[in-house]
């Protein structure tokens, strides 16, 4: 009888009125936060897919030269600037992905708790946040100035900029290594490196891999560290290491500012061709997360 | 007797000296000193761009002395300030957190309070996708697109405001699509992603006993995020917000294309402006002498400017993360 009258009583678990109201309109807006989000991002991709897709063919991404700003869309193809993109990033990714991970297992392994290492995480924190335009200036004035225009300058400075991106997420994977797997190791003997590199290492691999694929797809996209390494040339020109070259992010900076129709449309394949290759690490390095990280947060 | 020999060694007894005390092999030291070289690189790299950059943009500093901070940028007559691009690297920068900040938060605290797990994977692979669409091409959009279709709106407000005091002085006429709002909006899209990372692992460091508690004190969500949730993750959020002001400052390309090239301080925001990374972007490539060594100035300017918002940045979210471990 009286858990029966108790349940007809008012329902205290639901506040009544303004509070109510308070917190329903706060979800809302909640809500409609990210939809504010959604809008742009749908629109960008919409654009990009409806105006690139047109332009595509397996042709236009392996021909060239890139034809000047006045032709035509359907004259020519963007095949410099793809084998630049690949090549500039690839000889990035080598140089800025070993010594990542080198300096992560530095502050990890070999630095501790101690005050260096603490210094040095701290500053690679700091320079994910230098401009990537800063970067450009840097090289263009220690390398460009005394060796001239080459691919390679430009993976210079892309690779400063993958640098502290590739340490500090190889150094949160391997953070989470186990201790005991490194104390099991050294009870057998081995030494500080052979631990680091046949135990620690493969252990954290699926985390370290996905991490540098997320730094490629940065760098791949990254347009203002080349303006002034690589400058932009419409020839194919696969030495990396002299003579100007060019890449997709800036040829699309030269045809966004261009009036001409045919330039744009170029600049929108270039886009989706980008767009594509960015998605395409993006999913891969997914991938690699779900399908080979052993340990995780 | 050869078993003996073999098993010499490894008793402590024997003639070899103990793991302790023996020298670690060649390999293993070359090892530490590579992983060290690596570690240090960083810091050489940063001390690097600040010498290299400001040696060559000293001629600058030589030539004009005090005048770099004027406000009149004109090479033609031989006039290098830099202060209009200061003005518009704060003017969009502010533009970009006014409106990135309250998003970047909402998404975060909509992810780690009101929606289930299952729908938040979903939520951050469209926030990750955001990240993952190149500068270049927010650049691109921003000014075949976005610019021509906002401009109609930017001079219907603009009509609008005409005549009030401060409204008008701020969105008056004349307006233009490529402005210093049309850049601080594409800059908003572009840190969205970071601020809303950034927030929501601080937010979902807030321990479950105080969120519980709060709700079984009464309390609705809101007011649990009031109570619980944002006294604990007030200082990181903050944190977040100055590392996406660093981003805003230093984003080069897309402020390139839409911010309308103009090196003026005007209140207007729907005019064209021009802002420091932007100015480098579109001149370096020309210029030469004084002009070039101005240009690398600016960088220099830059490149200090976001230092210290991003060691600020990164001081105050160590620190709130340390403050949680302790606790």
């Amino acid at each position: 009888m009286a858990i029966a009258t108790e349940l007809q009583g008012p329902d205290l678990r639901e506040p009544k009125g303004w509070r109510r109201t308070q917190n329903r309109i706060a979800t809302v807006l909640m809500v409609l936060s990210f939809i504010l989000v959604i809008i742009p991002l749908g629109f960008v991709l919409f654009t990009v897919i409806a105006k690139g897709a047109s332009v595509i063919s397996w042709t236009w991404l392996t021909s060239g030269p890139i034809p000047p700003n006045v032709a035509p869309a359907d004259v020519g193809g963007i095949g410099p600037a793809v084998l630049g993109t690949i090549l500039i990033t690839g000889w990035a990714t080598l140089m800025a992905v070993p010594l990542g991970i080198l300096g992560a297992v530095y502050i990890n392994e070999y630095g501790g708790r101690g005050p260096l290492a603490a210094v040095v995480r701290f500053m690679a924190d700091v320079m994910t946040g230098v401009p990537s335009i800063v970067m450009g200036l840097f090289i263009f004035s220690i390398w460009v100035l005394h060796f001239g225009y080459s691919g390679f300058a430009g993976a210079l400075a892309l690779g400063c900029l993958m640098l502290p991106i590739v340490i500090r997420s190889t150094e949160e994977m391997l953070k989470l290594v186990p201790n005991s797997l490194r104390e099991g190791s050294y009870a057998l003997g081995a030494t500080k490196s052979r631990v680091t590199v046949t135990v620690v290492l493969p252990a954290a691999i699926g985390g370290i891999v996905s991490g540098a694929l997320l730094a490629v797809a940065r760098a791949a996209g990254e347009t203002a560290p080349l303006l002034f390494t690589i400058l932009t040339v419409s020839a194919v020109n696969p030495n990396v290491f002299s003579g100007p070259n060019t890449s997709l992010p800036s040829q699309i900076f030269v045809n966004a500012s261009s009036p001409f129709v045919g330039a744009q449309a170029r600049g929108w394949g270039a886009a989706l061709t980008l767009v594509a290759i960015a998605f395409i690490l993006m999913v891969v390095a997914r991938f690699v997360t779900a399908r080979f990280t052993r340990y995780s947060r | 007797m050869t078993v003996a020999a073999k098993a010499g060694p490894a008793t402590p007894a024997g003639p070899a000296a103990s793991p302790l005390t023996e020298r670690r092999p060649l390999g293993d030291r070359t090892f530490q000193i590579v992983a060290l070289a690596s570690g240090l690189l960083v810091l050489v790299i940063l001390v690097l761009i600040a010498v290299s950059t400001s040696q060559q943009a000293s001629s600058w500093f030589t030539s004009q002395g005090w005048k770099i901070f004027s406000t009149t940028w004109n090479p033609t007559n031989g006039q290098y300030g830099a202060l209009p691009f200061i003005y518009g690297t704060a003017v969009t920068a502010v533009i970009a957190l006014v409106m990135a900040v309250p998003v970047s938060v909402g998404i975060a605290l909509l992810l780690t309070e009101v929606v289930p797990y299952r729908w938040s994977r979903p939520i951050v692979y469209v926030i990750d996708l955001l990240a993952v669409v190149p500068s270049v091409v927010w650049g691109l959009w921003g000014i075949l697109v976005f610019a021509p279709w906002i401009q109609h709106i930017y001079a219907s407000i603009g009509s609008g405001v005409n005549g009030i005091p401060v409204l008008g002085s701020l969105f008056g006429p004349p307006t233009s699509g490529a402005s210093f709002f049309t850049a601080g909006i594409i800059l908003a899209f572009m840190i969205t992603p970071i601020v809303t990372s950034l927030s929501r692992e601080v937010i979902a460091t807030v321990p479950a006993i105080d969120k519980e508690g709060a709700y079984a004190l009464g309390a609705t969500r809101l007011e649990m995020i009031r109570g619980a949730v944002w006294p604990h993750s007030q200082g990181g959020v903050v944190g977040a917000v100055l590392l996406g002001l660093g981003r805003a400052m230093g984003e080069t390309i897309a402020a390139a294309l839409v911010i309308g090239s103009s090196a003026t301080i005007t209140s207007h925001l729907f005019a064209p402006g021009y802002n420091m990374p932007s100015v480098i972007a579109n001149e370096f490539g020309e210029a030469t002498g004084i002009q070039r060594a101005a240009l690398m100035g600016l960088g220099v300017l830059l490149f200090v400017f976001t230092i210290i918002v991003n060691i600020i940045a990164r001081g105050i979210v160590d620190r709130s993360a340390r403050r949680k471990r302790g606790a």
